[in-house]
Parts: C-alpha cells; sequence; structure tokens
C-alpha cells in the first residue's frame, strides 16, 4: 500500500479549514473558539484569581492551570464517559508546558489562571486545537504573554510527511506517524512535542519544518481573530 | 447602586426587573442551533439571553435490564461546566448538576417520551440506549429550562447510526435517516417565586434572591410528567396553581420558538 494522494484530497503541507473567534463565552475573562476541520475547541480562562486548594499557591508567581475535556458525545466511535481520565489529565499537563514559554504571571503571586478546554466535536489534533483556542483566550484575558503559541499536528502517512493529520490518516492502515507540535512564534521554539507511531529522524526533521509553516498559518488566524475582536473599525466612519 | 437580593426582591414587588423585563418574561434572543456536534448522534446548542449550554444523544445497543427485558433505556446526564461559571468547580458534578439532569431525565421518563419498546430489537438480548450529556458553556441563569429545551432539540434532531446486519457492529460514522421513536415532547420550565411574586428565566442575580422555585415538565398537550420544588421557603396551594399555569403558558412558547428553530 502506498500513500501517493491524501484520503481527504489535501496537499501535503495543507492544512483543514480553519475558524477562529476570541470572546465566546461571556462570563470568562477571555475565550475563544478554534475549528480546525471538524475538531471544535472552546476554551475559556478565569484569573488571575486566588487559588484553591491553597497548598497549591506559589508566592513568587502565578500558576496556570489547564483542564482539557472532552464532551461526552464528542468522540467519534462510542459516548466517552465522563470525568477526567488519564489521557485527558496528560494533555491537560503538556497544555500547561506548552503554554508557560509565553505566559508571565510574575505579577500575580499566590494566583492562578484557570484554562478550560471543552470539545463538542473531535477528529484528530484536538491537543492542538485546545492550545490554539487558549492562547486566543489567554491574549483576550489580557495575560501577559512574551510571544504566541500556535499549535498543530504534523506526522507522516506512508513514507509521506503531511500536516495536519484527521483521524483517517491517523488510522491509515499503514506506517504511521503524528507529531502534535506547538510553536512560539518569534523564536520558532518548540514547546509542544509528542510523538506516537514510526518515523525516521530524516522524516522528524523534515515534519519539524512543516510545523513551522503550519503553525504560522495558524498564528495569522489565532492573530485575525483577536483583531476582530479589539481593532476600530474605521472604514464604517 | 449596589445590586443584591434585597434590590431585586423590592423591584419584584413593582413588578420589575434589573433589565426592565416583564416578570414572565423569557430574556432574548432565544437561539436554537441543531447539528452542532458531528460525533453525536443528535446534538443541539441553545442560548437564552447570555446562557448557553450544548446537549448531545448518544446511541449505544445494550443488554436491556432485567425487569424490562423488552426495553431500551434513556439517561441524561449534566456536566456544569467550570469554563460556564466562576463558581464551578472541576471534578465529579456536584448536586446542582445532579439535580438539574435528574429533573430533565424525569420529564422524559415518565411522560414516555420515548417509546423504550420499540428501541429494543431482541427481547432479553439486544436494545438502544439513548444517554443524553448536557454541558454549560456559560451560566448567566435558568441553566434548567436551557439544558431541557437543547436536550428536546437533540432529541428532535437525531438519527441512529448504522449497524451492520452481519456483525452488529455500529458504525457510529454513519447516520441513517431514522430519528428516535419520540411521540411527546416534554419541557421543563421553572417558575420562581421572589418576595411573593412569580418570575421566570432569571439572570444569574436573580437566581440568588428567590425563596422557592417549582420546575414543571410538561408535553404539547399541557399534561405535567415532572416537578421539583427547590428553595428554602415553602408554596402555598394557590402559588403552585399559579406556577404550573405559568410554567404551562412558557412551556408552550419555547415550544413554538423550537418549531420554528427547526423549520429554518
Amino acid at each position: 500500500m502506498t500513500y501517493t494522494k491524501r484520503v481527504d484530497g489535501r496537499k501535503i503541507e495543507e492544512l483543514r479549514p480553519m475558524e477562529a473567534k476570541a470572546g465566546v463565552v461571556k462570563n470568562a475573562n477571555g475565550s475563544a473558539s478554534f475549528k480546525i476541520g471538524k475538531t471544535w475547541a472552546i476554551a475559556g480562562v478565569y484569573g488571575p484569581r486566588e487559588v484553591v486548594p491553597r497548598f497549591m499557591a506559589n508566592p513568587k508567581h502565578g500558576i496556570l492551570r489547564c483542564h482539557y475535556t472532552m464532551m461526552p458525545f464528542s468522540g467519534s466511535g462510542e459516548r466517552i464517559k465522563p470525568g477526567r481520565s488519564r489521557r485527558a489529565q496528560e494533555i491537560s499537563m503538556v497544555m500547561e508546558q506548552s503554554l508557560a514559554p509565553v505566559v508571565d504571571l510574575s505579577a500575580f503571586p499566590n494566583s492562578v489562571v484557570d484554562i478550560f478546554v471543552e470539545l463538542p466535536q473531535t477528529d484528530a489534533g484536538t491537543r492542538c486545537a485546545a492550545i490554539s483556542a487558549a492562547c486566543i483566550a489567554l491574549a483576550d484575558a489580557g495575560i501577559p504573554m512574551k510571544d504566541m503559541v500556535s499549535s498543530v499536528a504534523v506526522g507522516q502517512v506512508d513514507g509521506m510527511v503531511v500536516a495536519d493529520l484527521n483521524y483517517n490518516e491517523e488510522s491509515y492502515p499503514a506506517i504511521v506517524s503524528d507529531i502534535p507540535v506547538a510553536m512560539l512564534h518569534n523564536t520558532k521554539e518548540i514547546s509542544l512535542l509528542q510523538m506516537d507511531g514510526e518515523i525516521s529522524k530524516q522524516d522528524l526533521l523534515k515534519a519539524l519544518e512543516m510545523a513551522k509553516i503550519a503553525t504560522e498559518k495558524v498564528y495569522q488566524l489565532q492573530v485575525k481573530a483577536l483583531k476582530e475582536k479589539y481593532a476600530v473599525n474605521n472604514e464604517d466612519n | 447602586m449596589i445590586v443584591n437580593k434585597e434590590t431585586i426582591a423590592e423591584l419584584a414587588k413593582e413588578n420589575k426587573r434589573l433589565d426592565s423585563r416583564a416578570l414572565t418574561e423569557f430574556r432574548q434572543p432565544i437561539l436554537i442551533e441543531t447539528n452542532i456536534s458531528w460525533t453525536a448522534e443528535g446534538s443541539a446548542r441553545v442560548q437564552i439571553g447570555e446562557t448557553v449550554v450544548m446537549a448531545g444523544v448518544k446511541l449505544s445497543i445494550e443488554k436491556p435490564y432485567n425487569d424490562t427485558p423488552d426495553e431500551g433505556g434513556i439517561m441524561v446526564n449534566a456536566e456544569l461546566s467550570p469554563i460556564s461559571n466562576p463558581e464551578f468547580e472541576t471534578g465529579p458534578p456536584g448536586i446542582k448538576a445532579v439535580e438539574l439532569a435528574r429533573v430533565i431525565d424525569r420529564g422524559i421518563r415518565e411522560a414516555k417520551a420515548i417509546d423504550l419498546k420499540k428501541l429494543c430489537s431482541v427481547p432479553g438480548e439486544k436494545a438502544w440506549f439513548v444517554i443524553v450529556d448536557i454541558v454549560s458553556l456559560n451560566d448567566d441563569g435558568n441553566l434548567l429550562d436551557t439544558a431541557g429545551l437543547a436536550v428536546l432539540a437533540a432529541l428532535k434532531t437525531a438519527k441512529f447510526p448504522v449497524v451492520d446486519p452481519e456483525t452488529g457492529a455500529i458504525d457510529y460514522k454513519q447516520k441513517t435517516d431514522k430519528s428516535l421513536p419520540l411521540t411527546k415532547e416534554p419541557l421543563p420550565i421553572t417558575v420562581y417565586k421572589v418576595n411573593g411574586i412569580l418570575m421566570v428565566d432569571p439572570s444569574l442575580e436573580e437566581e440568588k434572591a428567590y425563596e422557592a422555585r417549582l420546575t414543571v415538565g410538561s408535553d404539547a398537550k399541557g399534561t405535567i410528567s415532572a416537578m421539583q420544588k427547590g428553595g428554602d421557603g415553602a408554596l402555598t396551594i394557590e402559588e403552585i396553581g399559579r406556577m404550573v399555569d405559568l410554567a404551562l403558558e412558557k412551556a408552550s412558547f419555547l415550544r413554538k420558538e423550537l418549531t420554528k428553530a427547526l423549520k429554518a
């Protein structure tokens, strides 16, 4: 079996159609909706606020906490039992670590910034969509940040290095690797890197180069979403 | 001016509300979107004012319960997500979520709104089970009525997935055009008593000021299928009569909104 054409007809570096919007959860201090293909993440930021439980508080700087949740009906198979699964816990942790390099909470000792991400529907790439949504929401909440974090998966399907694998590609019956990546826009540093499957070092580096271009597209959309919320529309005047 | 429980109670006495609505008026906009989630067999997003709720239906084939071998089943669950309200905490559903889910569940179950016998394909062996999950996205008051409307919209638009006739496996990625055997359309409406005055669709502030509330689940004919009195205050029989009247009137109003949204 050789993979010569992507299952949904996309070019190798082409991302699925994306949509992003800032300010979608009224009660939150900042929020965003981020869609990529049929994967949809809604992020809401609360804080800086008092840390509960208190022992988690750090007197030197605020802490960042992520809570990743797939809605029970958001999986492409059976219903997902509600409650924090091991998978959700791990994703929440890597989300925190992917955003930590850009978020500056030194002005908020003993406080917490909570990011809640809810996914109403998914088709692979959920942690990346969650991070991209969370980053827009953090900026919308006015949390001090040095840079933006943009996230998308790259990988390799039967020898072809591609960007933004969907579920059908992730489960393609051949050697497949899925590499979720988050990148800082200014420095091009990588703050999320996971991988499962099999890949050669050569293809890995090729995929990471592709991630630069792919995350740049996500970044452009994140900025657009923020500008749409905050920019004064001069054309109307 | 500091707005607190007393302000809301005093205003109610003069038939007034903070947002200048009538006491028996629902907030606008009322937005009902269906099929918002491709992974659910049926789904809806409902917004009343600034309160936003999503509901999704998942279907699975299970062994019927021993005491009802020729019936499928239904279950309603609610997740009051901390994304929707700074006071909500992470973790297993609290009593508010449990009550909300159970009241909506009863409204559907006791009305026999879904013909559970039609969900059974092989008595004692195989039947469809319907699980409806509610997730709150923004709580600006009256989550229960908003969720009730979202659940009905999701149930009405749900389609059975394709089942492989040989293996019996469900292909969740393909849907048939077959809808759920819905015989009735129950909707819950909650009427609040604030300073002795009745009101519907409270905002978050108003919700903190009530003495007692009554949720009434009813179908299109006005038959009541579930009730739940809440709050530390008590209600007179006369008040209950007026609350039921108001609930039935508002259920009919929301049912019309749903019909409009599904036609659009």
